[in-house]
C-alpha cells in the first residue's frame, strides 16, 4: 500500500481536488517504506521496520492558506480532510508572500528509483551486516554500524491541473570499526540509489584498515597545514556551502553571499577557478526528483564556474519581487540533507597520488560535529575523526592526534592546491581536496 | 535535528504542506482537536492486547508505550506570520524481550488485530536478532507500579491558549525589535504535549501528560554599507511549563550587569527591545585580543556547556560503546569511574542527575520503561561518581535498579538511554554574581548560547554565545565580539573557582538533543548558577572573505 504507481497517485490526488471549494487548493501524497539495522559491540543492538502514507491538502481563499494532512483514504476521509484544511484557511491570517498555484509543467526523467534496491527485506539486511561483522571479527575489532534502506514516492496536484510525482530508493550504511584498546578508530559512510553499488564488507575492510593503522597517533603543533581532505571530509565543509545560495538572504544583507555596499556577489570570483558547482537532479549517480514542493521544474544548473559565482537560488516569492525567473536548488533543498545534491567536478589524481605529491601535510579522513562560528564569515569549527595522518616527502608517516579547526569552505576553496576523482559521498559528489593553509587550531585527545 | 534545520525545514519558500516532513510532527489537526483526550480504560485495555499476545509468544518481558504527541509552532518574521503547525501523531509501541534479545514494532492502525499483529512482529524481530546476540539482555528489577498517572505541573495550557493571542505577542515582540533599529527578526513560538501511556508485564499501567513550551527570536542588524551584519538569539529557555513562562514577570537582573535575565518567567517583548539595541551596539564593539582570560558564564551560556561536556560523557550507553557510530564514547570510561577518585574538576564541581524537577524539560513521573523519576548525583566534591543508566545498562555499573533515563521521542521509536536534567548544584555558601564579577582582573562575561562544537570523547570544546562583556579590574566596562573560548573538559572544570549561591540558580533548556540512528530528539535542561573559570583560551573568531 505504501508504494503507489502515478496512476494510483493520480487518481486519488483528482478525487481530492474534485472535493474542494477553495480558489485554490494543493495536495501532495507521500509513502514510505523504510527498514534498518543498528548494530554495536559487534552485535545487532536495535532493529526496525516501518510504513507509512500520508495526504496533505492546503486550502486558499484569496492569501489565507490552510493545511490538513490525514492517513486514511476512503472517500469520506478524504473530503473530511479537504473540509479541514478549508476551516483552517478561512481562519488563517493572509500570507503576504502567497504565490498563486502554478499552471501545468513539463518534467524530465531521473532514474531515482531502483528495483533492486526496492527489494531489499530484513533478511538482506541481516547478510549485509553480517559481512560487516565478519571483518570485524576476524581482526578483533569493535564494530559499531547503521544500515537503512527505503523507498518511497511523492505525488503533488494542483486545483490548475499540475501533477508531478517521482519514486525514489534509497540505502545508506556507516560503521565505525575500533581496535579493542581503544586506541584506534576508523569510519566509512555512503549512500546509494542502487544497493548493487553496495559493498558493506568491502567498506567495512576500509574503516578496519583506518582502525589499525591510526592506532598510536602522536601529537603534533596546531597550526597552517596542507591538507589532503577525503571525500568525506571535503563533503563535511562543502555542504556548508549551499544555505549561501539563497538569493534572499544574499540580497538582504546576511550571508556570505553579500556585497559591501548592498547586492549579492553575483558574478564575483570567490572561489580558486580550480573550482566548479552544479546541481543536476538526472545526475545517475544522484538522481532526484526534477521538481520542487511547489511544482517548479528542477534542472541542471550551474552555481559556480571556474570559481565565479553564476547563480543563486530565487523563490517564486522572491524571483517575483526582483523580477528574475523563479529557480530552485532542488528537490532535496538547500542546508539539509547535507548540500542538498551539490556536484563539484574533479580532475584525474588517485588519492595514493596526491599523497605522493605531498611534501608535507595531514590526510584527514572526515570530520565531526561541524558548528557555524560566524556567518559572515562562514567560518566554521569541528574537529577530525577516524584517522588523520601525518604526510612527508609523499609518504604517510604516521598517525597523528585529533586536531580542532576553525576554517571557512569559502576561504579553503581559494587555497586549492589539486582535486582528486569525483565520487558520490552521502548526498553530493566530490573529489578529495588537497588544500594549502588549512587551519588547526587545537588538539584533541579523543580516539 | 538540530533547532537550524528544524527551523529551515518548516520555513520560508516551502509550502505548508510540506509540515508533515518533520519528523517531530505527526498529522495536521485543528487547534481545538488537541484537546480532546483519550480515555485510559480504552488505553489499558489495547496495552493489554499487546503484552498477552506478547507473553504467549514466549517473551519474557514486553512493554507497550500508547502515545499522542501533540505539537504546536508559530514561526514568524517582521509582519507576518511565515508557517503554523498543529499536528497529531498517535500509535503504539511495543518492545519484547524474547531468549535474551530485544525486539521492536510499531504501528498506527489501533486496531486489535493490528496490535496483536504488530506485536508478532517485533517477537519475529527479536528473533531474527537473536542470530548476533553475543550476551543476553540483562533487565534490572522493577517493581509494577499498577494504575497510577502523572501530569506535567502547569497553570496555563499553552494549547488553550487561542492561536490569535500567540501571534499578538511575536507580532507584539516583532515590532518591539524593529522599532528599536533591527533591520530584521523571526520569532517562533512551540508547544508539545506528549499524552504517554506504558504498561508492562511487570504490571505498571502509567498514564503521563507532559508539557513543553520554547519562545524564542533572532535579532538581526544589516549595515550594506560595510557589507556587515550582527544578530542576538533570545535569552529564554524551553521549559517544562505551561503558558504561564510567558506572564511577564519582573527580569532578574545581576548588579552591575546590563543585561536584562529571567528565572520563571519570561518577558518576550523587553527580551526583543534589549537584542535590538545590543545588535546596534555589536557593530562598534571591540574585537577580542586572544589569549587567556577569566570567564565569569552565565547560566543561558553556562547550560551548553554543561550539556556537552558533562551530560554526554556520563551517558553509560555512550561509554559501552553503544553510540561509538553516530554520537561517539566517552573519555569517562568505567575505569575512571571505578577508581573513585577521578579528578572531574575542582572541589566546587556538584552536579545532579534528576528526572523530577519542576518546570525542567525532562522532568517525568515515570520514565519510558516504568521506572519512577529520581534524583542521584553524578559529579561529588568534583569526582565522577555515577552515571546515567535503564533497566538494561544498571548491572554493568553495580546497581539493582534503573536509574529511569530511558526515553523514545515517538510511539514509533525505540526507547534509549537519554540524559536526564544535569545541572550544576549552586554555591552552599552566600555569593552574588556581584561578588563573582568583583574579583576578576581580566574576564570576559559571557550569556546566551552560541556556536558549539566538542570532540566524540568529549575531551576538546569550542563555545561561543550571544553576549560578551570585558571585565576589568573587577567591573563591566564594555561589549566585546568575536568571542569563542577552547578548553579540554577535565582541565575547564577543574579552573572552576567560584560559583554563585541559590538564588542566581536558573534553568537552561535545549529542545532537540540529538542521539541514536535513525536520530531521535530529546529535551533537557540544565540548571547552574552564574560560575567563574579562570585562565581560558580565547580565540579571535574574525576572518575576511573579501
Amino acid at each position: 500500500m505504501a508504494i503507489l504507481s502515478k496512476e494510483e497517485a493520480q487518481a486519488i490526488l483528482k478525487k481530492v481536488i474534485g472535493y474542494s471549494t477553495s480558489d485554490e487548493c494543493m495536495v501532495s501524497l507521500r509513502g514510505a517504506q523504510e527498514g534498518n539495522i543498528r548494530y554495536a559491540r559487534n552485535a545487532v543492538s536495535t532493529a526496525g521496520e516501518s510504513s507509512t502514507m500520508d495526504l496533505s491538502v492546503s486550502a486558499v481563499y484569496g492569501k489565507r492558506v490552510g493545511t490538513a494532512s490525514i492517513n486514511e483514504f476512503d472517500d469520506e476521509s478524504l473530503q473530511k480532510v479537504v473540509k479541514r484544511a478549508e476551516e483552517l484557511a478561512k481562519l488563517a491570517p493572509e500570507n503576504p508572500e502567497y504565490m498563486p498555484a502554478l499552471d501545468p509543467q513539463q518534467y524530465e526523467e531521473s532514474p531515482t528509483y531502483v528495483e533492486s534496491t526496492a527489494a531489499i527485506d530484513p533478511l538482506k539486511r541481516a547478510e549485509m551486516v553480517g559481512d560487516s561483522l565478519a571483518v570485524s571479527k576476524a581482526d578483533s575489532l569493535e564494530a559499531a554500524g547503521f544500515l537503512n534502506n527505503s523507498k518511497g514516492f511523492r505525488a503533488i496536484m494542483n486545483s490548475k491541473g499540475l501533477f508531478a510525482y517521482n519514486k525514489s530508493t534509497d540505502v545508506s550504511f556507516s560503521v565505525t570499526i575500533r581496535n579493542q584498546e581503544g586506541t584506534g578508530s576508523g569510519y566509512v559512510s555512503n549512500s546509494f540509489n542502487d544497493v548493487a553499488k553496495l559493498d558493506t564488507g568491502a567498506l567495512s575492510k576500509i574503516a578496519a584498515t583506518k582502525a589499525k593503522t591510526s592506532a598510536g597517533a602522536r601529537a603534533i603543533e596546531p597550526g597552517k597545514y596542507t591538507v589532503i581532505l577525503e571525500p568525506l571530509a571535503v563533503s563535511d565543509m562543502v555542504g556548508w556551502l549551499a544555505r549561501g545560495f539563497d538569493a534572499r538572504s544574499a540580497d538582504e544583507g546576511r550571508s556570505y553571499m553579500s556585497k559591501k555596499g548592498g547586492g549579492t556577489r553575483l558574478g564575483e570570483q570567490l572561489f580558486d577557478e580550480k573550482i566548479s558547482i552544479y546541481t543536476d537532479p538526472t545526475n545517475p549517480e544522484l538522481p532526484s526528483a526534477t521538481w520542487d514542493m511547489e511544482g517548479v521544474p528542477v534542472k541542471k544548473t550551474t552555481w559556480v564556474e571556474n570559481g565565479v559565482v553564476k547563480n543563486l537560488e530565487y523563490s517564486r516569492y522572491w524571483a517575483a519581487q526582483q523580477g528574475v525567473e523563479p529557480l530552485p536548488f532542488g528537490a532535496g533543498g538547500r542546508g539539509f540533507g547535507g548540500g542538498g545534491g551539490l556536484i563539484i567536478p574533479g580532475g584525474s589524481a588517485s588519492l595514493e597520488e596526491m599523497i605522493s605529491t605531498t611534501e608535507r601535510g595531514v590526510l584527514v579522513t572526515r570530520f565531526w560535529y561541524i558548528r557555524s562560528v560566524d556567518p559572515q564569515t562562514l567560518l566554521l569549527t569541528g574537529l577530525t575523526r577516524d584517522g588523520t595522518f601525518y604526510i612527508e616527502n609523499g609518504k604517510i608517516q604516521f598517525p597523528v592526534k585529533n586536531f580542532r579547526f576553525n576554517e571557512s569552505p569559502v576561504i579553503m576553496l581559494n587555497n586549492v592546491e589539486e582535486l582528486g576523482k569525483t565520487v558520490r559521498s552521502g548526498n553530493i559528489l566530490v573529489p578529495p581536496m588537497k588544500i594549502r593553509d588549512f587551519t588547526f587550531t587545537s588538539l584533541s585527545d579523543a580516539i | 535535528m538540530n533547532r537550524k534545520n528544524f527551523i529551515r525545514a518548516s520555513g520560508l519558500g516551502l509550502g505548508a504542506y510540506l509540515l508533515g516532513d518533520l519528523p517531530a510532527f505527526g498529522r495536521t489537526i485543528a487547534p481545538e482537536a488537541a484537546l480532546e483526550r483519550l480515555e485510559v480504560g480504552k488505553k489499558k485495555e489495547l496495552a493489554d492486547i499487546a503484552l498477552q499476545e506478547a507473553r504467549a509468544k514466549g517473551a519474557s518481558y514486553a512493554d507497550v508505550r500508547i502515545g499522542r504527541y501533540l505539537n504546536q509552532a508559530i514561526f514568524t518574521r517582521e509582519k507576518q506570520v511565515r508557517n503554523m503547525a498543529n499536528t497529531e501523531s498517535y500509535g503504539i509501541g511495543i518492545r519484547v524481550l524474547v531468549d535474551g534479545c530485544w525486539g521492536f514494532a510499531a504501528t498506527d492502525r489501533m486496531s486489535k488485530e493490528s496490535i496483536a499483529q504488530t506485536t508478532g512482529l517485533a517477537v519475529a524481530i527479536a528473533k531474527g536478532n537473536a542470530r548476533f546476540m553475543t550476551e543476553p539482555v540483562q533487565l534490572a528489577p522493577q517493581k509494577g507500579v499498577g494504575d497510577v498517572s502523572w501530569n506535567t505541573p502547569i497553570e496555563r495550557n499553552a494549547f488553550e491558549v487561542p492561536i490569535a493571542d500567540k501571534i499578538d505577542l511575536l507580532m507584539e515582540a516583532n515590532a518591539a525589535a524593529m522599532s528599536n533599529g533591527a533591520s530584521f527578526v523571526t520569532s517562533t513560538l512551540m508547544m508539545v504535549n506528549e499524552q504517554k501511556y506504558f504498561a508492562n508485564t511487570d504490571g505498571s499501567y502509567i498514564d503521563q501528560d507532559i508539557h513543553r513550551i520554547w519562545p524564542t527570536f533572532t535579532v538581526t542588524g544589516v549595515n550594506k554599507a560595510s557589507g556587515k551584519f550582527e544578530s542576538r538569539d533570545a535569552l529564554s529557555a524551553p521549559r517544562g511549563m505551561g503558558y504561564e513562562y510567558l506572564t511577564a514577570g519582573r527580569p532578574y537582573q545581576v548588579g552591575g550587569s546590563p543585561v536584562a535575565l529571567y528565572k520563571d518567567h519570561y518577558d518576550l517583548v523587553a527580551d526583543a527591545v534589549a537584542a535590538a539595541k545590543q545588535v546596534k551596539e555589536k557593530f562598534n564593539a571591540k574585537s577580542i585580543q586572544p589569549g587567556k582570560y577569566d570567564l565569569v558564564l552565565d547560566p543561558t551560556h553556562l547550560g551548553l556547556t554543561i550539556h556537552e561536556s558533562t551530560g554526554h560523557p556520563t551517558e553509560l550507553d555512550r561509554v559501552l560503546g553503544y553510540e561509538a557510530n553516530y554520537a561517539g564514547t566517552s573519555f569517562l570510561t568505567l575505569d575512571k569511574w571505578k577508581s573513585g577518585k577521578f579528578n572531574y574538576g575542582s572541589k566546587l564541581v556538584n552536579v545532579v542527575a534528576d528526572r523530577s524537577q519542576k518546570g525542567s524539560l525532562g522532568a517525568v513521573g515515570y520514565d519510558d520503561e516504568g521506572v519512577p523519576a529520581q534524583q542521584w548525583d553524578i559529579i561529588k566534591d568534583g569526582i565522577l561518581v555515577n552515571y546515567q543508566t535503564i533497566r538494561d545498562q544498571a548491572h554493568i555499573i553495580g546497581l539493582a535498579a534503573s536509574q529511569g533515563c530511558c526515553y523514545a521521542d515517538s510511539w514509533n521509536s525505540i526507547q534509549f538511554q537519554r540524559m536526564p536534567n544535569v545541572s550544576l548544584q549552586p554555591n552552599p555558601q552566600q555569593r552574588s554574581v556581584e561578588d563573582l564579577i568583583k574579583d576578576v582582573e581580566k574576564g570576559i562575561y559571557i550569556m546566551g548560547r552560541g556556536s558549539y562544537s566538542i570532540d566524540q570523547q568529549r575531551y576538546n570544546f569550542q563555545f561561543g554565545g550571544q553576549l560578551f562583556y570585558e571585565i576589568s579590574q573587577g567591573k563591566i566596562v564594555g561589549m566585546l565580539k568575536d568571542v569563542a573560548y577552547q578548553s579540554n573538559t577535565q582541565e575547564f572544570w577543574n579552573s572552576m573557582v567560584d560559583i554563585a549561591d541559590k538564588e542566581d540558580y536558573r534553568l537552561f533548556g535545549t529542545f532537540s538533543d540529538g542521539k541514536g540512528q535513525p536520530s531521535q530528539a530529546s529535551a533537557v535542561s540544565h540548571g547552574s548558577s552564574t560560575a567563574r573559570f579562570n585562565g581560558v583560551n580565547v580565540i579571535n573568531t574574525a576572518r575576511s572573505i573579501g
